[in-house]
């Protein structure tokens, strides 16, 4: 349990994907600008991340494993994902399609989103078990739920101010997600179970 | 399609990441170290090339309802390649890119240029494209690595650069040195580019 806990508590704040590992950078610069849709994006990440680290690590385990084929895991990989996500979205316009027209346009991103890939290796990279794996890849995506949150609350302010020429648009936010990094790096000292 | 135009378009007009915006993930999170951008540039340099090259030869014969999925499997192919090849015979640069150089897979530069330019132009433009793009990263990954290595650690490849009194500004090697030092030079860019086109107007 403790296992468990400190992996989830690692992947939300201390290792945080967005803001110490540079996983998803893309999606979180490009679907904040509004909270409602930081919200759509960071829950289908979370959902597919979860998703993927499952069947990533049984992929692994049951057939790259013992056929010797490791050094092919990218190729594997990005493959289950992009069918994963192709999945998800035939499942959830039949039988969830509330579910489905809101999050619609943000599934066919995910599967270039880098912290699903990355997820997936580093799960394999760190030796995890099936459980600590799924539980990585929920709890990366809760991070990253949170970061996307927290910056698109802050750029739907930052919209009013008004920055110098030169730093107008983009230059602003990447600023605005150095300070939150910063301000992420703040947990780097925590470490309740020793 | 000359390769003048093209190579401006690459390296300022059109670069990869300081115009376009792409591929930032690689940007901010390896370039604590010359060597590690140098590692990460030319391995995008050689990737974005050869997928550039093979997207290219394949465009006519690619079903454009499955195109994303079949671009995604060749770069997977050359990317799997790459990584092999670099930890073989370069295995520290290997180790220190760590997790980024499978995940060059998902970088939005090589996909990009796949979707924007390679599925259609001619095999000889799509090779010129990938390289110029791929230089125009590299460049900006060198930058960013002698601003964070020079500044943060004083150092360049590990080498001892500034004097030994030199106070080192630790938090550019951290996280946040990488957004930060990546906002800077976007905007930069932005300025660098805005000014012609304000001295044009005010000729008029």
């Amino acid at each position: 349990m403790k296992e468990i806990f400190s992996i989830a508590l690692g992947a939300i704040l201390v290792n945080n994907f967005i803001f110490s590992q540079f996983l998803g950078i893309c999606p979180f610069m490009g679907v904040s600008k509004k909270v409602d849709t930081a919200v759509g994006m960071g829950v289908a990440v979370t959902f597919v991340m979860g998703l993927a680290s499952a069947f990533t690590w049984l992929a692994n385990e049951f057939l790259l494993v013992p056929l010797k084929l490791e050094y092919m895991q990218t190729v594997a990989f990005i493959l289950i994902i992009a069918a994963l996500v192709q999945f998800v979205e035939m499942f959830l316009q039949k039988s969830l399609p509330a579910l489905y027209t809101a999050l619609g346009i943000y599934l066919p991103l995910i599967t270039t989103n880098c912290a699903v890939l990355g997820v997936a290796l580093l799960n394999v990279q760190n030796g995890y078990n099936f459980i600590e794996s799924v539980v990585y890849g929920i709890t990366g995506g809760l991070g990253f739920l949170l970061a996307i949150v927290l910056f698109a609350s802050i750029r739907e302010r930052t919209v009013f101010a008004d920055p110098p020429k030169a730093f107008e648009g983009f230059p602003i936010a990447l600023v605005t997600a150095g300070l939150m990094a910063l301000a992420f790096m703040g947990f780097s000292g925590a470490n309740v179970f020793g | 399609m000359n390769f003048g135009k093209q190579f401006k378009e690459g390296v300022i007009t059109n670069n990869p990441v300081l115009v376009q915006l792409l591929g930032m993930c690689s940007t901010m999170a390896i370039t604590t170290s010359i060597m590690n951008g140098l590692g990460m540039g030319v391995s995008v340099l050689i990737i974005l090339t050869a997928s550039n090259i093979a997207i290219s030869a394949i465009r006519k014969i690619v079903p454009n309802k499955i195109r994303i999925a079949m671009y995604i499997v060749v770069v997977a192919g050359f990317v799997t390649c790459v990584d092999l090849l670099l930890q073989a015979f370069l295995p520290a640069i290997a180790s220190s890119l760590g997790v980024f150089i499978p995940l060059i897979v998902v970088n939005c530069i090589i996909l990009g240029r796949a979707e924007s330019f390679a599925s259609k132009e001619s095999i000889g433009a799509s090779a010129v494209d990938g390289i110029c793009q791929g230089i125009g990263y590299t460049l900006v990954l060198l930058a960013m690595c002698i601003v964070r290595e020079l500044l943060g650690a004083g150092t360049l490849a590990g080498v001892q650069i500034m004097p030994s009194g030199y106070q080192t500004i630790g938090v550019l090697t951290l996280p946040v040195g990488g957004f930060m030092v990546l906002g800077a030079l976007i905007a930069a860019m932005q300025w660098a580019l805005n000014r012609p086109k304000k001295a044009a107007k005010e000729e008029k």
